[in-house]
Parts: C-alpha cells; structure tokens; sequence
C-alpha cells in the first residue's frame, strides 16, 4: 500500500470522511465505559475521597495536551522541511483541539487543587509550565490568524510549534526536577501505585480522550482543506454534489 | 466541602468544552461548504499544485 498516496489534500479528504465516524463512535463507547468504571467499579481513595475521581479526566487531557503539541510540532516540521501542504493543514486543526485540551487539564486540576490541597492554584512548576503550554497553543493560533499568506502562516507557526517543544519535557518531569505541590507520577516504567481499577478506567478514559481528538481533528481538518483547496479542480465534483443537496 | 460539587464542576465544564468544539467544527464545515457552493475567490496560493501534497 503506497501510503504516500494519502499525503494529498484530494485523497486525504475523503479518507478523514470514513474515518471521523469510526473514532468518534469509539470514543463515545469507551467515554461510557471509562465513565462507569471511574464512578461504579472504582473504589474511593484512602486519603482524597470521592474527589480524586477528578482523575479520570484530569490525567487524560493532561497528556493529551502534550501529545498533540508534540504531534502538531512534528506536523508543523514536516511542512517546514517539504513544503507539504497537508501537513501543515494538520499541524493547524490540531492546535485547538490543543488548547481545549490544556484548558480542561488547568480547569479539572484546579477543581481538584482545591479540595485536596486547599488552593485552586499555585504557580508551581508543573503548573506553571502547562499554563506556559496554553499559551504556547494560543500564540499559535493568534500567529496564523496574523498572516494572510497561508504559506508563510504555516512556516512561522511550525517555528513557533518547534520552538515550544522543549517545554514539554519540562512539563513531564518538572515533578522529578523541582519540589512542586503538585504529586508526582504516579504511572512509571515500574508499575502503578494506584488499584488496578482505577488504572482501568483512567486508561480507558484516555483511549477515549485519543479517539475524540482524532475524530474532531479529522473533522476540522477537513474543513480547513475545503478552505485552502477552494479553486481546485479535485473539489468541482463535490461542488456539485453539495449544491444538488441543498437544491433538493 | 462537598467533594461532589468539584467533581460535577470538572466533568460538566469538560462536557461543555467536548460539546462547544463540535459544534464550531460543524459550523466551519458548513461555512466552507457555504463558500465552496458559492464560488468565492480562492484561498491565497492555494491549490498551486493540485493533486500535489
């Protein structure tokens, strides 16, 4: 199979329309099943109560701000180094979903903060650093938004994207290298130190978090090469197609 | 401090958020759609290279 085929706005437009369906059905399937785990199966934590059952989408939109940062920073770079359209069209649908997915990590950790630690928020490292994150998304959206030439948008945000990196390693191990408020890892290379069903459901949210970025990136990239591609003439038949769809 | 009221806090706000994304997303597809249908000028240096990634 040539995957190559599918590094074309034209081809890669119909894929994402199979696709969107697929991820978003699983994600609703395993948002159910991580939900009845979280709040059913799970037990209440020794020491933080029913509270604690913030985790189970605290953890995910925590990691799944980071992943696609890095994921948009690789995007952003391959159109940086080829010159791919696709790829930066996917570098920029994904930097919403991004920030909405750092928004829910600080909003959900200050919920949390609160009852456990007493404040809603404390600039520690951690803490810190992902707010760094969320501006980091914001600056890149602000940035396209600040350049009408398309092109130009796309290499100056993969500079800005690429540049970004670097926090994110320092929002990963901030907890080992300073002392924070915020607790340590509690998944490592070692084993969890949580009851197994919690890890269930928290990793079962998390496929769920995956799915539902992967759905509604599709969807809004799709968008975004009905924007750029406009004029082209692998889009004339679905011109057409959308126009007898409105006329009946 | 009634633990439930942080915990309905988090999952409402991050079901809202989950919600409001979809919805935006559906809008800028029918907006591009809308756009598309009604022939407006092309995206700037868009489409230069057809069929090219």
């Amino acid at each position: 199979m040539n995957w190559f085929r599918y590094a074309s706005p034209a081809t890669f437009h119909p894929l994402a329309g199979r696709l969107i369906p697929w991820f978003g059905i699983a994600a609703a399937l395993l948002a159910a099943i991580g939900a009845w785990l979280a709040f059913a199966v799970a037990p209440v934590d020794a020491q933080q109560g029913e509270v604690y059952r913030i985790i189970y989408i605290h953890v995910p939109s925590a990691w799944m701000s980071m992943f696609l940062y890095v994921v948009m920073a690789f995007w952003g770079a391959l159109a940086l180094g080829f010159g791919t359209r696709l790829s930066a069209m996917l570098a920029q649908a994904i930097a919403p979903t991004g920030a909405l997915m750092t928004v829910i990590a600080l909003w959900t950790g200050a919920l949390w903060g609160r009852p456990t630690w007493g404040t809603y928020w404390a600039w520690d490292a951690r803490m810190t650093s992902e707010l760094v994150l969320l501006f980091l998304y914001l600056g890149v959206i602000a940035l396209r938004q600040a350049i009408d030439d398309p092109r130009r948008a796309d290499r100056a945000c993969a500079v800005l994207a690429l540049v970004g990196v670097v926090n994110v390693p320092i929002i990963y191990f901030s907890v080992r290298w300073w002392n924070t408020l915020h607790q340590g890892a509690s998944i490592r290379a070692s084993g969890a130190s949580m009851d197994p069903t919690m890890l269930a459901g928290m990793l079962v949210m998390t496929f769920a978090f995956w799915s539902y970025a992967i759905a509604i990136v599709l969807a809004r990239l799709r968008a975004i090469v009905l924007e750029r591609e406009r004029g082209a003439a692998w889009l004339a038949p679905q011109v057409s197609r959308t126009v007898a769809e409105a006329a009946r | 401090m009634n633990p439930w009221n942080f915990i309905l806090g988090a999952y409402a706000v991050t079901l809202l958020v989950v919600v409001v994304e979809i919805v935006a997303v559906q809008l800028r597809r029918r907006a591009a759609e809308s756009m598309l249908d009604a022939g407006d000028e092309p995206y700037p240096h868009s489409a230069d290279s057809p069929g090219s990634p």
